[in-house]
């Protein structure tokens, strides 16, 4: 059986099933209220679902069962005396060692929990960062939205924010550095762009089997990295629009790559009214469109930078992404295939699968 | 001071509180430190009043600033800004 935690607009939805027909809502929190994302940690099987009270603020809750009682995590806020307040939890990440988890958030912020989400303590060296005045917000904030860390190594994590670039640690996160060499602001001026720090990085994963290497959807382009993130190259060539916002790996080939193009930044819908994932097992030599079964006339869908996982890898990898339409779409054979595995939800901000 | 909803909840239930203070903030400090589940509900880290909460002195709408009497009666409410989108 695979879960989906599919955060909306409206709430968290746990839907279950069997790829190729439609799953089943199996629970719904946080009635009404934004859940920007929400994760099953692998290792501990507890929950975590950030949550973005209109009224009350943005919060962490963890629970052991979606349809339980929701606890508040202690600790996700700023520094009192720091003249900024916490927007907004964007994402949450398992670590490397045992009950560690990552969240980010806007603005541009880390934390860290060693308990497995029931405490968390900011990551001062990126707060305090003397670049940090330069910082850009993008259109969503000053995101952290993608957290990476290198198997089997805590001290080694990627960052990346919107719009202020990649950051590396190596040291477990006491420094950080800029890992943008190579990535190009087209929405910059040319002579700008040199040096540029305002770099609207969408999404980073690295891949599993491979780990200095490192694959980056990009505010127009699509990058790859194979030193770890020192060095980036364009491997947009060859998709509909180089411009989208989410993308999954597949963990057994580090070749691998998912993405879904939108028409452009002024026009962020599926291009052409056709919906398309587009997939590469060549390190970005080439796409191929993976659309079979999914809507292809008149389809104008938006999908999030989180609205896009998978289950499984190699032979069995699933995926799955979910549309600010309320639809949710999902594969059972790595996108050969695809089906409509929910239909008519809240708008969808995230979608994260287990199995 | 009466609270509703989620935060009579984090309250222990409890919708009235006797509090003491000279003004409003004082009165939302003090009500969160006697809570402290509902610390970060009201006040954000800079100890600023939530966008979409508001604060009504005696049924006016009034400021964090605001001066407060013994007697007053302060209601903290979810504002009717508070569905817009968030960003």
């Amino acid at each position: 059986m695979t879960e989906l935690l599919v955060g909306t607009r409206k709430g968290l939805f746990a839907l279950v099933g069997e790829p190729g027909r439609k799953f089943d809502v199996a629970a719904r929190a946080f009635a009404g209220e934004p859940v920007e994302y929400a994760m099953r940690d692998p290792r501990s099987g507890r929950l975590i679902a950030s949550v973005t009270s209109a009224f009350y603020g943005p919060k962490l809750w963890y629970a052991e069962d979606p349809s339980g009682a929701w606890e508040q995590a202690d600790g996700v806020a700023l520094p009192e005396d720091g003249g900024a307040a916490l927007e907004r939890i964007w994402v949450i990440v398992a670590g490397e060692s045992e009950g560690s988890l990552y969240a980010g958030g806007d603005p541009g912020v880390l934390f860290e929990s060693g308990d497995g989400g029931a405490t968390w303590e900011l990551n001062h060296a990126l707060w305090e960062h003397p670049t940090r005045e330069s910082w850009q917000a993008g259109g969503g904030g000053l995101c952290l939205h993608s957290i990476v860390p290198w198997p089997g190594d805590p001290d080694r994590l990627a960052l990346a924010i919107s719009a202020a670039g990649v950051w590396l640690t190596e040291d477990g996160g006491e420094t950080w550095r800029q890992g943008n060499k190579g990535l190009v602001a087209r929405y910059l001026p040319e002579e700008a762009r040199e040096g540029a720090t305002a770099l609207c990085v969408h999404r980073l994963h690295r891949a599993r089997r491979r780990p200095e290497r490192l694959f980056l959807q990009f505010h127009g382009g699509v990058y790859r990295s194979d030193d770890s993130g020192e060095t980036w190259a364009d491997i947009g060539a060859g998709l509909p629009s180089d411009f989208g916002f989410p993308m999954v790996l597949d963990p057994a080939d580090p070749d691998s790559a998912y993405v879904i193009p939108l028409e452009a930044d002024l026009d962020r819908v599926t291009p052409d009214g056709r919906v398309r994932v587009y997939e590469t097992r060549d390190a970005g030599a080439g796409w191929a469109a993976r659309g079979d079964g999914l809507p292809q006339q008149d389809a104008y869908l938006t999908i999030l930078r989180h609205a896009f996982d998978r289950a499984g890898d190699g032979e069995t990898l699933e995926l799955y992404f979910g549309a600010t339409s309320g639809d949710v779409f999902g594969s059972g054979d790595a996108g050969a295939s695809w089906f409509g595995a929910a239909t008519r939800l809240p708008p969808v901000l995230s979608v994260t699968a287990s199995r | 001071m009466r609270v509703r909803g989620p935060l009579r909840q984090l309250a222990g239930g409890c919708s009235e509180h006797a509090i003491e203070g000279a003004t409003v903030a004082e009165l939302l400090r003090e009500l969160e430190r006697d809570n402290p589940a509902m610390g970060g509900w009201i006040l954000d880290e800079r100890g600023l009043v939530r966008r979409h909460i508001n604060v009504f002195v005696n049924g006016e709408r009034r400021g964090a600033e605001a001066a407060v009497d013994p007697a007053d009666r302060v209601d903290v409410l979810p504002a009717i800004s508070g569905g817009m989108t968030p960003r």
